[in-house]
C-alpha cells in the first residue's frame, strides 16, 4: 500500500515539478538584449507586426499580452522594477493611468501624428484610430434609414432593440466626449430615455456586433473595427456600419497608442519600435490587417471608411477624457446602465 | 503497549497530543502566504485616502452585496441539490457506465467559466442555436433572455456542480458499510438508514463542498459579466479596466472579504452543531451497490439529463464552432505544447496544495481549538477573491520585493495555491476525518514516529480524499485565466491562455481547438482519479 502511494501519486508530482522547473527555466530565458513589451493589444492581431519588426531591425521582442487596463494596473504595482520597456495600449486611458511611469518621447517622433492623437506632454502616441459607429442588422435596416445623430438613437422605434455595453472603456470615452460637448443635462436626458426605452447592455463591443449579426437586437452603439472580427468568423452575417455624421458627439474617434517606460536600459530600442509602428509600413498594417485609421497622413484608407478628417467627434481634446471619467461614471450609474 | 511506546507513552495516555511545532509551524506559515492578498487590499485601501472610503456608503453597494450574496447562495443550493443525488447515483448505486458519468459530471470544472457562458449564450440566447433549431419546426423566432440572474446561476452552477460532486462522490466512497448494514439490521429502511446514517457522514465534505461553490460564485467574473449580471467581483473588474484609481477597488476588496469572513463564520457554527462521526476503513471493504430496481432507468435518464447540460451543451456549441472553421477550411493546429504546459503546471499545483494542505487539515482535525480552528477557517477567506486581486498582491510584493521570482513558474503555482487551497483542504479535511486516530496511536505505540506514521499510516488510508482534492485543484488550475495572464513567464502558454487569446478576437472556431483539448486532457486525469479512489477503498465485495 505504501509503496504503491508513493509510486502512484509522490513520484509523478515531482517528475511533473522537475519539467516545470526545465520548462520556466527555457521560458523565462529572455536575456538582456530584448525588449520587453505589454501588449494590451490582442496577440491575434498584432503579432505578425512584431515579428515583422524582430526581422527589420534584429531586436528581439518579448511580449506579455494581456488586458490594457490590466496591464496598466500591473504597470503601477510594480513601480520601479517593471520588466517592460514598452506599453502598447487598446485605448488612450490605459495609457494615461501610467503616463506619470512612461517617458518623453523625442519631437520628430511625436510629430507623425496629428497633435489630437497624442498626449500632450509627449508621452505618448497614437497609432491607429478607432471611430465609435452603429453597428446594425442589414435584414432589419439600410444605411438611409438610420439617424445620423447620437441622439436619433434614444427615439421609441429602437425601443428593446438596441445595445451598449456601459461598462466597457470606449463607451465611457464617448459619453464623457458628449457630456463635455453637449453638457451634462443634455447627456443626462439621451441617457435616461436609452433606459427609458429598454436599452440592452452588453460586456463589451465583440458581444454587441454578434448579438446584432444573430438577429437579438437591431443596432448597436460600438467601435467600427469589430465588424471585420465578426466578418472574419461570420463572413456572411448581416451585419453593417453606420457612421454618424461629422461632429456628431456620437462619431468620437479613439485612438490605440504606445508609450516608453520611463528609466527602461532599452530605450533607444523602445523608441524604434515606436517609431516602427509609425512607419509607412506599420501603418499600412493597421489599415489593411485591422482595419483600423492610420493616423499619419498619406496612408491609404482602409476600404469602405469614410476619411478621418470628416469625422472629428466633438471637438474634445482625448487627454481631457481621463480626467474626466469619474463624473461619467458617476451618471451611468445614476441613470441605472451600471451598478 | 507502554514499555513499548517509552517515553512517548505519556503523549499517548493523554488523549490529544502535545501541539507539534513540527506542525504548527508550517500551517502557520501557509495560511500568512494564503493571506498575503489581503494584506496587499489593506495596503491599498490604506494609500487611498478618505475618498476611497466613500464607495461604501453607495447605495449602490449595498444593492451589489444583495446580489451577490443571492447569488453565492442559489449556486450554493442548487450544486448541492444536483452533486449530492449525482455523487451517490455514481458512487453507490447499480447505475449502468458509472465511470464514464463521473468523468462527463467532472468534466465542466475545467471550462473556464466565461466560455461556459460564451457556450450557454450560443445556445440559449434569444437568437441562439436552440432558437434556430425550433424555428424550422415550430416557428419560434426569439427565445426569452437568459441574461441576468437566471444566465449567471446556470453558467456559475455549471462551473461549480462539480465541486459538490467530486467531494460527495468521494465521501460516498468512505461510507463504512458495516454502519448502513446494522442501521438496516435494526429494521431501518433505506431512506431512514440515508437520512440518519449515511447522510451525517458525507455532510461535512458535502458542506465544504457547498462553501467551495459559494466562494466561487462570489469571486466569478467571466460568466457574470457575460451574463449582465452585476456582483461585487464584477465592480472591482470595473474600477480597474475603468482606470480609477486602485484604491476604491481595493476597498470594494476588503468588503468582500468581511462578507467572506461572515459566510465563514455562519457555515462553522452551523457545522459546529453536528457530531463529527468516525468509522474505521483500516478494514475498510467497499459497500455493495444499491440495486435501483425500477428505478435504474429513471435514474439515468436523470443523470443522462444533467450531465447533457453539465457537460453536452458547452461541448456541442464547441463542436458547432470548430466545424464552422473547418467547413471554412481554416488551418486549426493542435495545442500541444500548450496542454503539456497546462498539464504540468496543474500537477505540480495540486502536489504543492495538498502539501500545503496537510499540516492545516492535521491541526484542524487532531489538535482541535478555538486557534487550530480559526487558522483552518483563515485559509478560505482568499478563495473568494477575484483571480486580478490575487494577482496583482503577487505582483505588488514580488516585483518590488523579491524580484528574483516575479513572473516565473514557482511564483505562478504560489499564485495556484492562493486561489485554490481550500479545494486541497476540503480533501484532506474529510479524509482526515474518516482515518481513526485509534490507528495512528497504535502505530506511534509501536514505536513509530510522528512523520513515520503520517507517510506509514494516516496518508495511505487518506487517499481518497487526497485524490479528490488533488483533482479538484488540477481540474480549476487547468482553467485558472485571470493570474495566469499577469504572472506567467513571457512565453509560457497554458490551453487556458490560448482560449483567451482567440475569444479576444471573437475568433470562437479557432477557441473551440484549445477548449476542446481541455477536456480531453482533463479525461485521463479523471480515470486516474477514478482509479486511485477506488483502489483506496479495499476489495470489493465478495473478492
Amino acid at each position: 500500500m505504501r509503496r504503491r502511494f508513493a509510486r502512484r501519486f509522490a513520484l509523478p508530482a515531482l517528475a511533473a515539478v522537475a519539467v516545470l522547473a526545465g520548462l520556466g527555466a527555457v521560458a523565462g530565458c529572455g536575456d538582456d538584449d530584448t525588449l520587453t513589451v505589454y501588449s494590451g493589444r490582442e496577440e491575434r492581431l498584432v503579432a505578425p507586426l512584431f515579428e515583422r519588426f524582430e526581422a527589420e531591425t534584429g531586436i528581439d521582442l518579448e511580449v506579455r499580452y494581456g488586458d490594457s487596463a490590466e496591464l496598466a494596473a500591473t504597470i503601477q504595482e510594480e513601480g520601479d522594477n517593471t520588466p517592460a520597456d514598452v506599453f502598447f495600449a487598446q485605448d488612450a486611458g490605459s495609457l494615461g493611468a501610467v503616463s506619470a511611469r512612461l517617458a518623453p518621447l523625442p519631437e520628430a517622433v511625436l510629430e507623425r501624428v496629428p497633435r489630437r492623437f497624442r498626449d500632450p506632454d509627449g508621452r505618448w502616441v497614437g497609432t491607429s484610430g478607432r471611430v465609435r459607429v452603429v453597428v446594425y442588422n442589414t435584414e432589419k435596416y439600410s444605411d438611409d434609414d438610420l439617424p445620423d445623430t447620437i441622439f436619433g438613437y434614444a427615439d421609441a422605434r429602437f425601443r428593446n432593440r438596441l445595445g451598449v455595453a456601459p461598462t466597457n472603456a470606449s463607451f465611457q470615452a464617448f459619453v464623457t466626449g458628449m457630456r463635455l460637448a453637449v453638457g451634462e443635462e443634455r447627456t443626462r436626458r439621451w441617457l435616461r430615455a436609452l433606459v427609458r426605452n429598454g436599452v440592452k447592455r452588453y460586456e463589451k463591443n465583440l458581444q454587441i456586433v454578434e448579438a446584432v449579426a444573430s438577429g437579438e437586437i437591431d443596432a448597436g452603439l460600438v467601435n467600427h473595427y469589430y465588424l471585420a472580427r465578426v466578418k472574419q468568423e461570420q463572413p456572411d452575417a448581416p451585419v453593417a456600419n453606420h457612421f454618424l455624421r461629422p461632429g456628431d458627439p456620437g462619431a468620437l474617434v479613439n485612438v490605440a497608442g504606445v508609450g516608453v517606460i520611463e528609466g527602461s536600459d532599452r530605450s533607444e530600442a523602445a523608441i524604434r519600435l515606436v517609431e516602427f509602428l509609425l512607419s509607412e509600413g506599420g501603418q499600412r498594417f493597421f489599415a489593411e490587417e485591422v482595419a483600423e485609421y492610420p493616423l499619419v497622413a498619406g496612408i491609404p484608407l482602409p476600404q469602405g471608411l469614410p476619411p478621418l478628417a470628416t469625422l472629428r467627434g466633438p471637438a474634445i481634446p482625448l487627454e481631457a477624457l481621463g480626467g474626466e471619467l469619474q463624473p461619467t461614471l458617476e451618471l451611468l450609474s445614476e441613470v441605472g446602465l451600471t451598478a | 503497549m507502554r514499555t513499548a511506546a517509552g517515553e512517548r507513552g505519556a503523549a499517548i495516555g493523554a488523549r490529544r497530543p502535545r501541539l507539534p511545532l513540527l506542525l504548527a509551524a508550517p500551517a502557520l506559515a501557509v495560511v500568512a502566504l494564503l493571506l498575503a492578498p489581503i494584506v496587499y487590499l489593506a495596503i491599498r485601501a490604506g494609500t487611498g485616502g478618505g475618498d476611497a472610503w466613500e464607495v461604501l456608503a453607495r447605495a449602490s453597494t449595498a444593492r451589489l452585496i444583495g446580489r451577490t450574496l443571492g447569488l453565492a447562495a442559489a449556486v450554493s443550493a442548487s450544486s448541492v441539490a444536483i452533486g449530492v443525488p449525482l455523487a451517490w447515483l455514481v458512487t453507490r448505486t447499480d447505475l449502468p457506465a458509472r465511470r464514464t458519468w463521473f468523468a462527463l459530471a467532472s468534466l465542466p470544472l475545467v471550462i473556464p467559466s466565461y466560455v461556459a457562458a460564451l457556450a450557454l449564450i450560443g445556445a440559449f440566447s434569444p437568437r441562439g442555436l436552440l432558437q434556430q433549431v425550433l424555428e424550422g419546426p415550430f416557428g419560434v423566432e426569439r427565445l426569452p433572455e437568459i441574461y441576468g440572474f437566471p444566465g449567471a446561476l446556470l453558467a456559475v452552477t455549471l462551473s461549480t456542480v462539480p465541486y459538490v460532486f467530486l467531494l460527495a462522490a468521494a465521501a460516498f466512497r468512505r461510507v463504512d458499510p458495516a454502519l448502513e448494514e446494522a442501521a438496516r439490521g435494526l429494521g431501518r429502511s433505506r431512506l431512514s438508514t440515508f437520512a440518519t446514517v449515511t447522510f451525517p457522514l458525507v455532510r461535512p465534505s458535502v458542506a465544504a463542498g457547498a462553501l467551495i461553490a459559494a466562494l466561487y460564485a462570489i469571486s466569478d467574473f467571466g460568466a457574470v459579466s457575460l451574463m449582465r449580471y452585476d456582483t461585487l467581483t464584477r465592480a472591482i473588474f470595473t474600477q480597474y479596466r475603468s482606470l480609477l484609481e486602485r484604491e476604491p477597488a481595493a476597498v470594494l476588496g476588503l468588503l468582500l472579504v468581511a462578507i467572506t469572513s461572515a459566510i465563514l463564520a455562519v457555515e462553522a457554527w452551523a457545522r459546529g452543531r453536528g457530531r463529527i462521526h468516525r468509522t474505521t476503513p483500516g478494514a475498510g471493504r467497499r459497500a455493495a451497490p444499491v440495486p435501483l430496481g425500477r428505478w435504474r432507468w429513471p435514474a439515468l435518464a436523470a443523470v443522462a439529463a444533467v450531465v447533457a447540460v453539465l457537460a453536452a451543451v458547452p461541448v456541442a456549441v464547441l463542436g458547432y464552432w470548430l466545424g464552422r472553421g473547418l467547413a471554412r477550411g481554416e488551418d486549426l493546429a493542435l495545442p500541444v505544447g500548450p496542454a503539456v504546459s497546462s498539464v504540468l503546471v496543474a500537477l505540480a499545483a495540486a502536489a504543492l496544495a495538498l502539501a500545503a494542505a496537510l499540516p492545516v487539515a492535521i491541526l484542524a482535525q487532531r489538535h482541535r481549538s478555538p486557534w487550530t480552528r480559526s487558522l483552518e477557517r483563515a485559509s478560505y477567506v482568499s478563495n473568494a477573491l477575484p483571480g486580478i486581486v490575487v494577482a496583482l498582491a503577487l505582483v505588488f510584493f514580488t516585483a518590488r520585493y523579491l524580484p528574483v521570482v516575479y513572473q516565473t513558474i514557482p511564483l505562478l503555482l504560489v499564485a495556484y495555491l492562493i486561489r485554490y487551497f481550500p479545494q486541497a483542504l476540503a480533501g484532506a479535511d474529510g479524509a482526515l476525518r474518516s482515518v481513526d486516530p485509534r490507528l495512528e496511536e497504535a502505530a506511534r505505540g509501536l514505536g513509530r514516529g510522528s512523520l513515520g506514521v503520517l507517510w506509514s499510516v494516516t496518508l495511505p488510508l487518506m487517499r481518497a480524499g487526497l485524490v479528490s482534492g488533488g483533482t479538484l485543484v488540477v481540474l480549476s488550475v487547468l482553467r485558472e485565466l485571470p493570474a495566469t495572464l499577469v504572472l506567467r513567464p513571457i512565453g509560457f502558454e497554458t490551453l487556458a491562455t490560448e482560449v483567451w487569446r482567440e475569444t479576444s478576437v471573437g475568433a470562437y472556431s479557432a477557441a473551440a481547438v484549445p477548449a476542446l483539448a481541455l477536456m480531453l486532457v482533463a479525461l485521463p486525469v479523471l480515470y486516474v482519479a477514478s482509479r486511485l479512489q477506488a483502489a483506496g477503498e479495499g476489495p470489493a465485495p465478495g473478492s
